[in-house]
């Protein structure tokens, strides 16, 4: 099924996150050919899992409707999920791509219906909302997933699960049958746009999100103030299902520390920020929010954004990096430490603790498949010694949408000029 | 000592950050302080602090030596490390204190009955004497720094201890006549004697 037309012009665009499908897409509307791989089975990475952008305040699924259109009208892309390079050769203007695709078990005539869905029985963890809720073995990965099909997990393979799937679907869209694949296919240059991920907050040891349920991370925050994520939009605590109404961030949460994360990860203080506003759109007048912070770093035109929630009386600024999180026997977590203007030692219990977590590469150095420059921080650093392989996104740095969209159509246009020497256009 | 004090303010008149770096043990790293507090918050004695190490930190870049260098903040530090565990900036935290109370001493600041500084002078003297730590003496002499009473009240408070590391051998009655040594301790002093030369005459020279 999986045949790819591809040449030493095509442009290879690895990730399917915003930054991913902005340089397939830039690149594709100029004419050249492009095949875009990514992990998951559907497209629009960590954006689609946000319940609203700063500093507008949003909804992601405006800007990825775009791109999703942008993507089913353009022929010169073509896009395989549940797809990963293992093995790039080669050089600038000529490389061989090896891609191992994963079966889906559901084929093109998947119309979404949701009958697999709801035959079978055995659920996982739902990773969309990190595991804060359960999935079904056939599910569709969010209401938005493009391409708009279901998958079946392989864990259910061989169970009886699989076959009640496969009788549910009306249109002959469930393929047991399917296996992993192995395919390669010419390039002329790549776009390395495998985004970020979470740092692990369990590494945190002080903070005990391993030890307290009431200490979540942002990322988490952001599916639960989300009406389809795990609570229906509502903040409660995970521990006794208590309102959420003292709700407590703490900045720099793995970022800036040199046990942790060299790098600031940029975007958590817009993050927490934003996320103020979810616990003030719920609770009004109620709320009470606490942001302990190092300095906040909300640049440009986000300091007009900053200034807004620092005049929402219900949110107060700790300057204090915690030093420590306690449970008290209410379950509240309890923040301890001393802050820097005064000088003065608190012990605060809260509601909730949201650690604002840093972000880091979601391939590790060691995982690229070919020669790459990476910096110590571990994002793509920008070298004439990585060839024709170019980043983009938050693969390069930690980045917000804006800035990370901008890098992408500068990665589309290097690419571009690759593939154009190949072509003997330039020069 | 206080003569060096003044020819130390006279030098680095306005610039105490820039004295800590020159003189104080690891004092190069101060100004890496990003006040963010993790320190004085981890810090299992915080609250024996008059001025947690973030504060200090702060005291120094603002010029504030004579708060710093006679504080017996930097005192208080036990050694546990949690701070330099958890320094987001790898600041040698405990390693600063240290040094901090040795400067201090060195110049002649430290506050009058300072305990830490107490015991650390009774050890020393102790241990220069034989050139080897005589454990019932040291204890003796804590005991009955405070005068003879208080002595002989630390002493019996303290009985059931005292008998225990005997029991365990980790103390010996009979060091209370002469009690072990190195070989030569004239020698020995000698070396520590010229070595106090070398440093005074650093901190003298840079002058
Ligand atoms: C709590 C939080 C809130 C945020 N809120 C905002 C906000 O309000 N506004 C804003 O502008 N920014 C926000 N951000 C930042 C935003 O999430 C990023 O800027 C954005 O996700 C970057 O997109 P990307 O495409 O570079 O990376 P990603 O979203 O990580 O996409 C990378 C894609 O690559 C795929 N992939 C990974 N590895 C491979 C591989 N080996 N092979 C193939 N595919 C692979 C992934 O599955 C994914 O689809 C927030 C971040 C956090 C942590």
């Amino acid at each position: 099924m999986s045949e790819v037309v591809a040449s030493n012009e095509t442009i290879l665009v690895v990730g399917g996150g915003i930054s991913g499908m902005t340089a397939a897409l830039e690149a594709a509307e100029t004419g050249k050919k492009v095949v875009l791989v990514e992990k998951r089975p559907f497209l629009g990475g960590r954006v689609t899992q946000l319940h609203k952008y700063f500093p507008k305040l949003c909804h992601p699924t405006c800007g990825l409707e775009i791109n999703q259109r942008r993507a089913k009208m353009n022929p010169n892309l073509t896009i395989l999920t549940m797809a990963e390079v293992t093995d790039l050769s080669g050089e600038a203007g000529n490389y061989t791509a090896k891609v191992k695709l994963s079966p889906r078990y559901v084929n093109d005539n998947c119309t979404a219906c949701g009958e697999c869905g709801k035959a079978v029985e055995a659920e996982f963890d739902n990773e969309f909302d990190y595991g804060m809720s359960k999935r079904k073995g056939a599910y569709l990965p969010h209401l938005m997933a493009h391409p708009m099909q279901y998958v079946i997990d392989p864990a259910i393979i061989g169970t009886d699960d699989a076959q009640k799937a496969k009788d549910a679907c009306k249109y002959d869209a469930v393929d047991l049958e399917q296996t992993e694949q192995e395919i390669d296919f010419p390039c002329g240059a790549v776009i390395w746009a495998t985004g970020w991920r979470p740092y692990d907050a369990a590494k945190i040891q002080p903070y005990g999100y391993d030890r307290f349920d009431n200490v979540i991370t942002s990322v988490e925050f952001e599916r639960m103030a989300d009406a389809k994520g795990p609570t229906g939009g509502k903040l409660i605590r995970p521990s006794d299902g208590k309102e959420a109404k003292n709700v407590a961030f703490i900045q720099c949460a793995g970022s800036r520390d040199r046990n942790h994360l060299y790098h600031c990860s940029r975007i958590c203080c817009m993050a927490s920020l934003k996320q103020t506003t979810y616990v003030a759109d719920a609770w009004g007048d109620d709320a009470d929010v606490t942001i302990y912070y190092i300095d906040i770093r909300a640049i440009d035109r986000f300091e007009d954004f900053y200034n807004k929630v620092k005049a929402n009386e219900n949110v107060k600024f700790v300057k204090s990096k915690v030093a420590n999180i306690v449970q008290d026997k209410d379950g509240n977590p309890v923040c301890r430490g001393v802050d820097t203007e005064g000088y003065n030692r608190y012990e605060n219990p809260h509601d909730l603790v949201v650690l604002a977590i840093g972000m880091e590469p979601s391939v590790s150095a060691d995982e690229f498949p070919v020669k790459i420059e990476i910096n110590r921080e571990g994002f793509i650093e920008q070298s004439s010694d990585n060839g024709g392989v170019f980043a983009a996104g938050s693969a390069s740095d930690a980045l917000d949408v804006n800035r990370a969209v901008q890098h992408a159509t500068g990665a589309a246009l290097r690419a571009i000029q690759v593939v154009n020497r190949v072509a003997g256009t330039e020069g | 000592m206080s003569d060096m004090n003044t020819a130390m303010v006279e030098r680095y008149r306005n610039n105490f950050l820039k004295e800590v770096e020159s003189h104080v043990e690891e004092g190069e790293w101060v100004k890496m302080c990003m006040q963010c507090g993790v320190c004085s918050g981890s810090c299992p004695l915080g609250n024996a602090w008059a001025h947690p190490p973030q504060e200090l930190f702060m005291m120094i870049r603002a010029g504030k030596r004579e708060e710093v260098l006679t504080s017996d903040s930097m005192w208080m530090c036990t050694s546990c490390y949690n701070c330099i565990v958890r320094c987001p900036r790898e600041l040698p935290i405990t390693h600063i204190m240290h040094g901090l109370a040795h400067y201090a001493k060195r110049l002649g600041l430290v506050p009058k009955k300072q305990p830490t500084n107490e015991f650390a002078e009774i050890f020393w003297n102790n241990m220069m004497k034989k050139g080897r730590v005589n454990e019932l003496k040291l204890g003796l002499s804590m005991y009955f720094k405070d005068g003879f009473s208080q002595g002989i009240k630390n002493a019996l408070a303290n009985q059931k201890l005292g008998q225990s590391m005997m029991k365990a051998k980790r103390m010996n009655p009979m060091e209370i006549i002469g009690g072990h040594g190195i070989k030569n301790p004239s020698e020995l002093q000698k070396i520590i004697q010229k070595a106090q030369e070398i440093e005074d005459k650093k901190l003298q020279g840079a002058n």
